[in-house]
């Protein structure tokens, strides 16, 4: 049943080959359709500019005020790209490599090669786009190194990366704006897809102002609105990110990929009370010159700068050698977690460890900089004021972040740090051409499930948003559109969206009507909690169990007890939160029964029963070496598909960072 | 770093929407703990609101961090309240202390209309990027990303400019509510790249026309804008634009 329309042939020509044969639409042909693009993160920007460049009629959807504002702003650390500036052994096979490994062997062979050949080409785009990288003095691209890799293929501009790429993206699709080629609805959240014949046809959006519902036609719908990691109600992700839309779309048909694939970041500000609302995330690039360590003794009370050398403990250089503090991501978090469940965490609450930066500070940068001043046997004092402006323009804007957050000055103690929820790798189902299984219905970026398997590498989120916007969408649309050519502008009179559109109206009046006791807010909080407590860094059968019970009641409380304030016909966050929530609830159940389902530890799904004598991640490739493709059926009812995973070219083994 | 905790006095501006009248409304807020976050302050009142029946407070915020520059708040007589080089968002609540009245509006000026509460439309900003904030490349026709090498110096003072965040600051701390550190921002972002270069003469007279289309005052150069900009962009961005206005001015042939 499920069709992942992998091209045939030689895994490095596949591509070459598809874009050869696939089908064209021609100029005249492209201003008769009509594509809707929601969400305008790095994946929907790229994909909104790059198809009204090619003369479709696009309308694109935000829930901001502006699309410039979208998550993908607050990327930090860097894109991949296997440009090999470096000289240091980089390909396009290695990137792939390492993405696929990265993903502990759980995503598509040819979708993460595709990733790999475009990289390169993201790059130039961006750099004639304007976007401001780092460069060395010489005036070419300078490059840094991320988790899971042993060569430096990240590009990034400070700790702001994520921002200058998405302003560059941003520009583009105003750029069309100004055109006519794009039309921009901003605070406008997408409710439902309209799917006519089996195929998408449009959506129903919420003018988030006026609180009036729209109708709105396209021969094609593209969904680009990121991740579900607020699921957990304390996440890095921005307080409005959610999973609306490809809930709609799941509800409406389109199956849903590896849900329970979560990444824990390992390297966030720690959780300071009950108050809190969002975490703040610390770039992993900060591994490049920062020691992760706790002291060696347990419920050490003593201030960080007061434990000599040898009574720490740099777990990471210990227990992983070969990469040391650059292990993946989902590595280092649970190695943290390790430590502080054994009693050697450190700060009030004991849950955080130190990312110390004085090593690398006087040793790596002092040293360098003293050498180019030709000051000879610089004492430490001297080293430290050197390197810190060394730093200070490496990363300066997020050590001011975690001033500003802490009230404590990095260049002087070490960072306190905890992982934290930070991104989703399961999402919307598709095949290669980024289709889900609804016909016309496309999902991009961090919303789609397919390259980064069951862990995300560092710097390759920012990678396979613009990868699928800029340069896999606008070949894959058209071998879909060409046969649509002939499909005239469906009026928004026909009844599907009548149906869509009631259906939608009718929802938002059953929950302002509930007029219950609990805020909105309240159960989000719960729902964070049983996720991160059942369905977080370990998962056991048990848990989970009782999680889906837990959840299950959940629902039922919030759909008889939530109390949102105001009207419909108005601005109402409220209520925009409402509906988001009441989503979450039910992605939280499927994501627990994936998880249940999935009884392998592999990425950043870790089941306790599934693990090594040293404790590390024990996957079963004999039993669990396929996509989870959950079809909703009805309320907490659904079918699982297994799309199973064909490994052509990398021979999998298990993941050794030592 | 001492924690401890506070009740404060909030006068905040209310407008159930962009036609209706506003006015302040004054909220007692107990046992904030000086860790939070300013916009976690409002959380808290709003559950504590919406606890007791009333509507909550309407406030532009996303990603809490920083960077989006959706978060808009004048707290006590300045954009983005009391910290230097600081959002709302990342403000936090060890800037005030216990007893203290904090006063809370949205930015105003007649091209950033409130939409409701402290809610306003920057959507003017939107429009200027449109008359020309970008360089003319379609998707896929560029060359290696090292074919040119630009002068670190400017590429550094390129990305210092292209660090704003669109928050619109500048224009509420303002006296003339001019637009002016905003768009020299994108303007020198820009002209000091050679890929910005090609249409460096049409991008600033577009873009100042645009502005100035939208209601934007004039700049008389008081360096408010400096001063609150929450990422510290600098004025001189705005002899820039200046020197590029006159440049493209004396060059343009169109009488």
């Amino acid at each position: 049943m499920l069709d992942s329309k992998i091209p045939a042939g030689k895994l490095e020509e596949k591509w070459v080959d598809y874009k050869g044969h696939c089908k064209l639409v021609n100029p005249a042909n492209k201003r008769k359709i009509e594509i809707i693009v929601v969400g305008t993160g790095l994946a929907g920007a790229s994909a909104a500019a790059s198809l009204g460049e090619l003369g479709y009629k696009v309308k694109a959807f935000c829930f901001q005020d502006s699309p410039r504002r979208a998550h993908s702003i607050a990327a930090q650390g860097g894109i991949n790209a296997a440009k090999n500036y470096q000289n240091d052994g980089d390909s396009v096979f290695r990137l792939f490599y390492d993405t696929i490994k990265g993903g502990d062997y759980r995503a598509r062979e040819s979708n993460v090669h595709r990733l790999a050949e475009v990289s390169v080409n993201i790059i130039d785009q961006c750099v004639a786009q304007g976007v401001p990288f780092a460069r060395e003095y010489g005036g070419l691209l300078n490059n840094r190194s991320f988790g899971g890799t042993q060569v430096k293929r990240t590009f990034y501009a400070a700790g702001q990366t994520g921002q200058q790429l998405l302003i560059g993206a941003y520009q583009a699709l105003e750029r069309q704006v100004a055109l006519g080629n794009v039309q921009m609805y901003t605070r406008h959240e997408m409710l439902d897809v309209v799917v006519i014949d089996g195929k998408a046809r449009g959506i129903i959006a919420r003018d988030l102002i006026s609180g009036k519902t729209e109708r709105h036609f396209g021969h094609a719908v593209l969904l680009c609105t990121g991740g579900y990691g607020n699921v957990f109600y304390l996440s890095t992700n921005a307080m409005g990110s959610n999973v609306t839309a490809a809930w709609k779309a799941h509800r409406k048909g389109a199956f849903f990929g590896n849900p329970c694939f979560t990444q824990i970041h390992p390297t966030c500000i720690p959780v300071t009370g009950d108050h809190q609302s969002k975490l703040t995330l610390m770039s992993e690039s900060l591994r490049n010159d920062g020691r992760i360590w706790v002291p060696k003794k347990q419920n050490d009370d003593r201030k960080a700068n007061d434990i000599p050398e040898e009574e720490r403990d740099y777990y990471l250089e210990r227990r992983y050698p070969a990469f040391g503090n650059l292990v993946p991501r989902d590595v280092a978090s649970r190695a943290a977690k390790e430590r502080c469940d054994a009693g050697f965490g450190v700060g009030t609450t004991k849950q955080a460890v130190y990312l110390d930066f004085r090593f690398n500070l006087i040793n790596k940068y002092g040293r360098v900089e003293a050498s180019k001043l030709g000051i000879e046997n610089p004492d430490e004092a001297t080293l430290v004021r050197l390197g810190k402006e060394v730093v200070k323009e490496e990363y300066g804007n997020l050590f001011d972040m975690y001033e500003k957050i802490t009230g404590e000055n990095p260049y002087e103690v070490p960072m306190r740090i905890y992982p934290a929820v930070h991104y989703t790798m399961g999402g919307l189902w598709v095949d290669y051409e980024l289709m889900t299984n609804i016909q016309g219905l496309y999902a991009l970026g961090e919303a789609n499930f397919s390259d980064h398997g069951a862990n995300r590498l560092g710097a390759s989120a920012l990678m396979q948003g613009l990868a699928d916007g800029y340069f896999v969408i606008p070949y894959t649309i058209g071998n879909y559109l060409a046969d649509e050519i002939g499909t005239k502008p469906i009026p928004t009179t026909h009844e599907a969206f009548e149906k869509a559109e009631a259906a939608v109206s009718d929802r938002i009046k059953t929950l302002i009507g509930i007029k219950g006791k609990q805020s909105v807010e309240s159960f989000h909080k719960r729902l964070g909690k049983i996720m991160w407590e059942k369905c977080g860094m370990a998962r056991n059968e048990k848990g989970l169990k009782e999680a889906i019970v837990e959840i299950q009641q959940l629902k039922k409380e919030f759909w008889s007890d939530v109390r949102i304030p105001g009207n419909i016909n108005e601005m109402n966050t409220e209520l925009d939160k409402a509906g988001r929530v009441a989503d979450f609830i039910e992605l939280g159940e499927l994501m627990c029964k994936d998880a249940l389902d999935r009884n392998e530890s592999c990425g950043g799904h870790f089941r306790e029963e599934s693990q090594t004598e040293d404790g590390e991640a024990l996957r079963h490739d004999d039993q669990y070496m396929y996509v989870a493709a959950w079809e909703y059926k009805g309320e907490s009812d659904w079918q699982l598909h297994k799309e199973k995973l064909e490994y052509e070219v990398i021979k999998p083994s298990q993941r050794n960072y030592k | 770093m001492e924690h401890y905790s506070m009740n404060l006095t909030l006068k905040v501006w209310k407008q159930q929407n962009a036609s209706a009248e506003g006015n302040f409304e004054t909220y007692q807020v107990k046992d904030i703990s000086s860790e939070m976050s300013f916009l976690e302050m409002f959380d808290v009142l709003n559950e504590q609101l919406i606890h007791d029946g009333k509507e909550p407070i309407a406030f532009d915020h996303d990603c809490r961090e920083g960077i989006c520059g959706m978060c808009s708040m004048y707290i006590n007589g300045r954009p983005h309240g009391p910290w230097h080089g600081t959002t709302t968002c990342q403000l936090h609540m060890r800037a005030f202390k216990d007893g203290d009245t904090v006063v809370v509006e949205p930015w105003r000026a007649n091209a950033f209309p409130v939409v409701k509460d402290l809610v306003v439309d920057r959507s003017s900003f939107d429009r200027i990027i449109q008359a020309g904030g970008y360089v003319s490349v379609n998707t896929g026709v560029s060359i290696d990303g090292n074919a040119i090498p630009i002068e670190k110096d400017n590429a550094d003072k390129a990305f210092a400019a292209a660090a704003c965040i669109g928050c619109g600051a500048c224009v509420a701390a303002c006296k003339n509510s001019s637009a002016m550190l905003f768009v020299s921002a994108k303007v020198s972002h820009l002209a000091l790249l050679p890929q910005g270069n090609t249409e460096r003469k049409n991008r600033v007279m577009n873009m100042v026309s645009q502005m100035d289309k939208e209601g934007f005052g004039s700049c008389t150069f008081t360096e408010a804008c400096e001063a609150v900009c929450p990422k510290e962009i600098s004025i001189t961005n705005i002899s820039r634009l200046n020197g590029e206005y006159a440049k493209a001015s004396l060059a343009s042939d169109k009488q």
